[in-house]
């Protein structure tokens, strides 16, 4: 099955299980309980007040303040300045000569899913939803926040026109499932065009055709379709809501169709639409679409070609969500260039550049840095790709994506300037807790070893155990009785096979 | 001289015909030399609804528990055991409510009705043709209306086997699907399957295992969860909709016929209980989550994860069938391979989970989960009771809890007067590895237990169908004669055994693997893939 391939391109480098298990021998995987403070790492959320200092501060949104510091109190940040003052019982982290940005925020990812990316069996599956099937535990939330990122995109794949529904997450590792999602972020569903939901049922089993559509007209078609069901259905609702609020009886209420409804909030405005596109031809498509049923396209995902029709996508007011500096790996990724981000950023469109891939986002601070160098972008303009341009494309650039008082303490702090190659995250921070720590890291895996090859010998020895035990049994049991003359011997004697 | 011998021949001819059990009350008899009444006094009872009695007597009658109280006056006087009674001398021996076993595929499985062209049984649902789905109006691996007990193969072998131990009942489920059917309450009697149900509807199954692929829908965890959830959504518009309807049909659309919707409206109207699978914490919570969000009457099947989430399950007042198959390495795992901390300790603490629960006040029964029999059961057990769970609360989980969790604790899983005669004879203690189960009743039915050769080889001991003719062994402890006809036999000999009755051939029993079953046994699998 080539599902992997519908996570909108191959993960490339490293293979994935051999991350894994990198993963899970650094996670340590603490429990995850009711309270987070049993977990591992995480101090419990009502310490208090929290002081980082003497750091490179990149506000991204007022400069750099060197030798800075930032006060944290409940999760927000209270202060960002020079010369700040604590009190007495605030927890201190040292950050001389190191550099602190605001988290990464992930506009494209994958992790933290349960189960299959994609619901690949109908052309339109929005009545899926990821936030159903969110898993706290997988690692590369953990890998991730050791790159730095905080807040991550958690999209369906891009098998479908019309795919499931999405959640935006804060990657708080060690919490449950019901603790991820990002407060307020407004919902989201996933749209795929061009090669991916087009080549996703060619191989059909002998007898069964292929899955409609298998052409990016059939893509548009379908991506219609959809939507005149969904107005249909609107109105019906509204119809009813009409008479019933005009008093009449015997009224039996539309049923409800979960396909439909978060069509109807894309209508509406309440659910945003992020659009896997490649080609420029397929992302006027759906603009026009768009226009015609009445929703905006929120962004556009890795939009390879968005630099050729720049100005239309500003005028849309579609964000951009891009990779670096990824091409060809498909026929429809051949135009791609590296400037894109850049180019598109200025002609007026807001650029995130995203991962679609749980090990790219563990250096997105670097693909960031590739703007400068392909384009021209300058060193804030490059790290808002990866901070507060994704903050506004999700719709929570009031809580994250730059420091500022009042914003959510999501933080990310770095031994170099994060656009370097030699930078390397020390600590990751969101609601002003210590989600990643390098160094306890570093120092706890040789308790987790040790931990590790305890449980080992506890199960070898309980198999002998067993082992022993079976044999002592076997060594018991009473040899057949003669004087009872058991069937097997009977059995002989009559002739029956067995 | 006359009238003395007179009334000596009526007085033996009323004995004999009291004997005989002539009585409006004979249905339950299960052959003409079983006796009506049995008592056993003088035997530890272990009541699971009150304190244990050291000394008491149990009698039981057409099915029921008749009474059940100290031992009164010497053997042949205590009054509350009638006189024709089978009287058994419970010296050393320990009576247990039967147990339950709340999770099997006990009827379905391998184990294919003998008559093929039924096609009844698991095969038929779980290897029909597949119809590509298109979306949840497909309904796709949906039947809800079937009900175990309909489809029950009772020459399943491992009747016989689970009764031997002391399980009198069983929750057989039928396999295939996301809402493959009902699970129904079995008490392991023999005999025709309507005779044995208890409670034929006890559970609705659910299970997010995705029926389709690529192909057919849905083909994800997240599929099956959203087809779940807009089944929901259509019973509820069912129950809006069809009163309203009914109420005033003139000028309204017809609601569609949609057989789905209208059982499962049924179900919750009676308030059925939903069988809910989950093992980890992630799926656990997840579970609970759905069950809330759907106000289900629901219990979490698997759950050996609960150590970790117990709090929350005990806040939400919902009950676990705990899976036996605890987690354990995967016979062909690669040894290169290193495994996740996380997976270790979920190996090593998943046996605490029942001890969790007892602390956190949730109710949870026992299920075999795929075990392969009942040696492997009490294996399991013993874990659990290593791991801190008492022995009161194992005992509470394999009785009365679980009636309580189907709802049917007025009826069984205690000894106490009224209830059905499910009950287990032990030689001792039913947790200790040493004890042997002498007796069971099923329904009032005697089963009298030999013990099979340590090796457990099968071919060693003949396989009897599952009847409800009680086996005739050795018995262990000696037994008072009635004064009606005996009912107790000499020991087997040689000229009686079916092994060298002519024509007859000994049937091997065949290696029991428990089939897969979806719905339970890979919940029970316990690894970390979790992905339901």
């Amino acid at each position: 099955m080539k599902r992997g391939m519908y996570k909108c391109r191959l993960v490339n480098g490293l293979p994935v299980f051999a991350l894994i298990v990198v993963a899970a021998w650094l996670g340590g995987s603490p429990e995850i309980g009711a309270s987070g403070a049993r977990s591992s790492g995480v101090e419990p959320k009502d310490a208090q007040v929290t002081l980082i200092k003497n750091a490179t501060i990149l506000t991204i949104t007022n400069g750099t303040i060197e030798h800075g510091s930032i006060l944290i109190r409940d999760g927000k940040i209270a202060e960002v300045g020079t010369n700040l003052k604590a009190p007495a019982n605030a927890k201190v982290i040292d950050a001389s000569g190191q550099w602190v940005m605001p988290g990464i925020i992930d506009c494209h990812s994958h992790i933290a899913i349960d189960g299959d990316v994609n619901e690949g069996s109908v052309a339109v599956s929005s009545m899926v939803n990821i936030k159903d099937v969110l898993n706290p535990e997988d690692p590369s939330v953990y890998l991730d926040l050791a790159g730095g990122v905080t807040a991550a995109n958690i999209l369906h794949g891009s098998a479908n026109p019309i795919g499931g529904q999405t959640v935006v997450i804060k990657l708080r590792w060690g919490k449950p499932a019901s603790e991820l999602p990002f407060e307020g972020a407004l919902p989201g569903i996933k749209f795929a065009l061009g090669e991916n939901p087009t080549h996703a049922n060619f191989d059909a089993p002998p007898g069964i055709p292929p899955r409609y559509p298998a052409t990016r007209m059939g893509v548009e078609d379908v991506i219609r379709q959809a939507f005149t069901g969904a107005q249909e259905y609107k109105k019906k609702w509204d119809q009813y809501n009409l008479k019933r609020a005009a008093g009449e009886k015997n009224l039996i209420p539309p049923k409800r169709d979960e396909k439909l409804e978060p069509l109807v909030e894309v209508m509406e405005g309440k659910r945003y639409v992020h659009a896997h596109s490649y080609r420029a031809d397929e992302i006027l498509m759906l603009i026009r679409v768009g226009n015609e049923f009445g929703f905006k396209v929120r962004t556009f995902q890795h939009v390879l070609e968005g630099y050729k029709i720049a100005d239309e996508i500003a005028a849309s007011g579609a964000g951009g969500s891009t990779f670096s500096d990824w091409w060809a790996y498909k026929v429809e990724a051949y135009d791609a260039i590296p400037y894109n981000a850049a180019m598109m950023t200025q002609h007026g469109v807001i650029v995130s550049v995203n991962s679609d891939d749980a090990e790219e986002a563990r250096h997105l601070n670097q693909e960031a840095a590739k703007s400068i160098k392909f384009g021209g972008l300058n060193e804030t303009e490059a790290l808002k790709l990866v901070t507060l341009n994704p903050a506004i494309q999700l719709g929570i650039d009031n809580r994250v994506g730059s420091i500022e008082t009042g914003k959510d303490a999501d933080l990310a702090i770095y031994n170099a300037d994060p656009l370097s190659v030699y930078a390397v995250v020390q600590k990751t921070l969101i609601d002003g807790q210590v989600y990643f720590d390098r160094e306890k890291d570093i120092s706890a895996r040789a308790a987790i070893e040790k931990e590790r090859k305890d449980l080992l010998d506890k199960e070898k020895k309980a198999e002998e155990d067993a082992k022993n035990e079976a044999k002592r049994e076997e060594d018991k049991a009473p040899k057949p009785d003669t004087d009872t003359k058991p069937p097997q011997v009977e059995i002989g004697a009559t002739g029956d096979a067995q | 001289m006359k009238r003395k011998s007179a009334m000596w021949i009526v007085g033996a001819a009323l004995a004999a015909a009291l004997a005989i059990g002539v009585s409006p009350h004979a249905t339950r008899v299960a052959s003409a030399d079983e006796p009506r009444y049995f008592a056993i006094r003088g035997v530890k009872i272990y009541r699971v609804s009150a304190p244990p009695l050291d000394n008491g007597t149990v009698v039981i009658a057409d099915g029921l528990i008749q009474y059940v109280g100290a031992s009164a006056g010497a053997r042949d006087e205590d009054g509350n055991i009638p006189p024709e009674a089978l009287v058994i001398d419970g010296k050393g021996l320990s009576v247990y409510p039967g147990m339950i076993d709340a999770g099997t595929d006990i009827g379905f499985g391998e184990d294919k009705p003998k008559d093929a062209a039924t096609g009844a049984g698991d095969g038929a649902h779980s290897t029909s043709p597949a119809k590509i789905s298109m979306g949840p109006e497909d309904r796709p691996g949906t039947t809800p209306w079937r009900v175990a007990a309909d489809e029950f193969n009772s020459d399943d072998k491992r009747i016989e086997k689970w009764r031997d131990a002391g399980f009198t009942t069983v929750l057989s489920s039928p396999t295939g699907g996301m809402i493959p059917g009902q699970s129904s309450l079995m008490d392991l009697s023999g005999g025709r399957p309507g005779e044995m149900a208890v409670l034929p509807q006890a559970a609705m199954d659910l299970s997010f295992k995705p029926t389709g692929g690529f192909i057919s829908f849905p083909g994800s965890l997240m599929g099956a969860i959203a087809y779940v959830r807009q089944v929901m959504w259509d019973t509820q518009w069912k129950e809006q909709a069809t009163p309203i309807y009914n109420a005033h049909p003139q000028g309204v659309e017809r609601p569609v016929y949609d057989r789905t919707g209208q059982v499962m409206a049924e179900a919750i109207a009676r308030r059925e209980l939903f069988l809910v699978p989950a093992n980890n914490q992630i799926q656990i919570l997840r579970a609970l989550r759905l069950i809330g969000e759907w106000r289900l009457a629901a219990a979490i099947e698997g759950g050996q994860q609960g150590y970790a989430v117990a709090a929350e399950i005990g806040e939400r007042h919902v009950p676990v069938i705990v899976s036996l198959k605890w987690p354990e390495k995967s016979k062909d795992a690669d040894p290169e391979e290193e495994t996740p901390l996380r997976e270790l300790r979920f190996r090593e603490r998943a046996p605490g989970t029942p001890a969790a629960f007892t602390r956190a006040n949730v109710m949870f029964a026992f299920s075999s989960g795929g075990l392969e029999g009942p040696k492997d059961i009490q294996k399991a057990l013993k874990r659990a009771t290593d791991a801190g769970l008492s022995e009161d609360a194992a005992l509470n989980a394999l009785t009365l809890n679980a009636a309580r969790i189907f709802g049917v604790a007025d009826r069984m899983g205690s000894v106490e007067k009224g209830k059905i005669a499910n009950l287990v004879v032990t030689d001792g203690d039913f947790f200790s590895d040493k004890t042997k189960v002498k007796m069971v009743f099923v329904d009032g039915k005697r089963f009298e237990v030999h013990e099979p050769p340590k090796d457990e080889k099968p071919a060693a001991k003949p396989a009897e169908k599952a009847t409800a003719k009680p086996r005739k062994a050795a018995p262990a402890k000696s037994v008072k004669k009635p004064a009606g006809p005996s009912a107790i036999t000499p020991p087997v000999t040689t000229d009686d055994h079916p092994a060298t009755r002519p024509g007859k051939k000994p049937t091997v029993t065949p290696n029991d693997n428990v089939s897969e079953k979806p719905n339970i046994s890979e919940v029970a699998e316990g690894t970390w893939e979790g992905g339901r």
